[in-house]
């Protein structure tokens, strides 16, 4: 913008000359984001709204589930320091515990997952971001389950 | 104790005070034409300004008699056409509401365009993303009865206070560009259109709430809001619109079990 001929007045540093005529027209600015007509498509089906109350409800039941492990875990009966291998084949023989860690697993897994599935869709910016991060989700998230369910059901207490 | 009297004028008043209510104000106003630019610049403005004054009258001031080129959208002035919502200090409100001595004028007051759409030029966006979420919840009042209405249509006093608050809306799109989840990619219906929503759903003379609400079951619709209050926060007719979303949602809740 360093011309010979000084600016007219009233007119900004930001104004200056500008580089672009009639017969020369600026580019067009093309919307980073638009929402037209045709997008997004329509999505029939109430998995979000499932989504939204899995989320409230499996959240009040994880409340009692992981402050009860918490407790009976870390304070209750010495603290951190009787777990072992004894103290949890101790407690997998009942099958109330059984049920208490599956549901626990469960839950969590699955709350934690539609957490960051959400997190991913608010953050990631491109399609393919989206895509990868959601399938390095999905994969944890379906192998901790099924590792933690297995072992639920098939724990031997006599392994050695 | 309290009666009001005139002040006795023995005292000389404080130095300064009489003269003049003007203060310098330095206005950081987010210019960007992309004729001469790509890239967005701060540029300070320093007024002589009565503090009493609006963002606006300081915009206005700016373009009449220091940088004619200054661009920004405004209509009534007034806090009703909903044209000059921008970001002041980091915060959306209306230009015409904002008095410049609620915003901190002893530091530079900062202006930019709303977050989230497209800028044209420096306090210009694109609204078109944002009139088509609008669009797309059908703002109209529908009905079952094809037939030309042969009288007023009426409700009770209680059935229009249901949705009193959502009438408000005076779509400036502050609440909107205000939202983190429509900040991302824009296809968020965004509060404003759900806001107008719920103002026909619950609409007793409405018949299309059902569509409504199946519209706003989508992927993109009150099943992204994360309730940051930022919308509440930015609506300058106070309309709680988070409230708003949430009814909207329990609704849809309702409607199904």
């Amino acid at each position: 913008m360093s011309t010979t001929e000084s600016p007219a007045t009233g007119i900004g540093p930001v104004e200056g000359a500008s580089q672009y005529t009639v017969d020369n027209p600026a580019p067009l600015i093309e919307a980073p984001r638009a929402r037209t007509k045709k997008t997004p498509k329509s999505t029939r089906g109430n998995f979000e709204m499932v989504a939204w109350l899995f989320m409230r409800l499996s959240g009040v039941v994880l409340v009692v589930l992981v402050l009860g492990h918490l407790l009976i875990q870390l304070v209750l009966d010495g603290g951190v320091s009787k777990i072992g291998f004894a103290f949890v084949a101790g407690r997998w023989a009942s099958p109330f515990w059984q049920v208490w860690d599956l549901l626990m697993l469960w839950l969590a897994m699955l709350h934690g997952a539609n957490g960051l599935r959400t997190i991913i869709n608010d953050y990631a910016e491109r399609p393919n971001t989206r895509l990868w991060l959601k399938g390095l989700l999905y994969t944890a998230t379906v192998f901790t389950i099924l590792l933690g369910t297995l072992v639920i059901f098939t724990f031997d207490p006599n392994i050695r | 104790m309290a009666t009001p009297v005139m002040e006795k004028s023995d005292q000389a008043p404080e130095p300064g005070f009489a003269d003049s209510p003007y203060i310098t104000v330095t206005f950081r106003v987010r210019r960007f034409n992309p004729e001469v630019a790509a890239e967005a610049t701060w540029e300070d403005f320093q007024l002589e300004i009565d503090p009493k004054e609006r963002v606006l009258d300081a915009l206005h001031k700016i373009k009449w008699e220091l940088d004619g080129s200054l661009t920004f959208r405004r209509s009534c002035a007034h806090g009703i056409c909903g044209s000059d919502a921008m970001r002041i200090n980091g915060k959306n409100r209306l230009a015409c509401k904002t008095l410049i001595k609620d915003v901190s004028p002893e530091k530079p007051i900062t202006v930019e365009a709303i977050k989230g759409l497209t800028v044209l030029k420096d306090l210009v966006v694109d609204m078109e993303p944002f009139f088509q979420a609008y669009r797309d919840v059908m703002p109209f009042l529908i009905t079952k009865d094809t037939n030309e209405p042969t009288r007023e249509r009426l409700q009770t006093a209680e059935d229009r206070e249901r949705f009193d608050d959502t009438t408000k809306c005076i779509l400036c799109a502050a609440c909107t560009s205000s939202c983190p989840v429509f900040w991302n990619d824009g296809q968020y219906f965004g509060p404003a259109a759900i806001v107008n929503a719920h103002r026909f759903i619950f609409d007793s003379r409405d018949e299309a709430g059902e569509q409504r609400l199946e519209i706003l079951n989508d992927r993109d619709g009150v099943w992204r809001c994360r309730t940051t209050f930022n919308c509440t926060d930015a609506c300058p007719r106070g309309i709680e619109v988070t409230k708003a979303i949430a009814e909207v949602k329990r609704a849809l809740i309702t409607r199904r079990f």
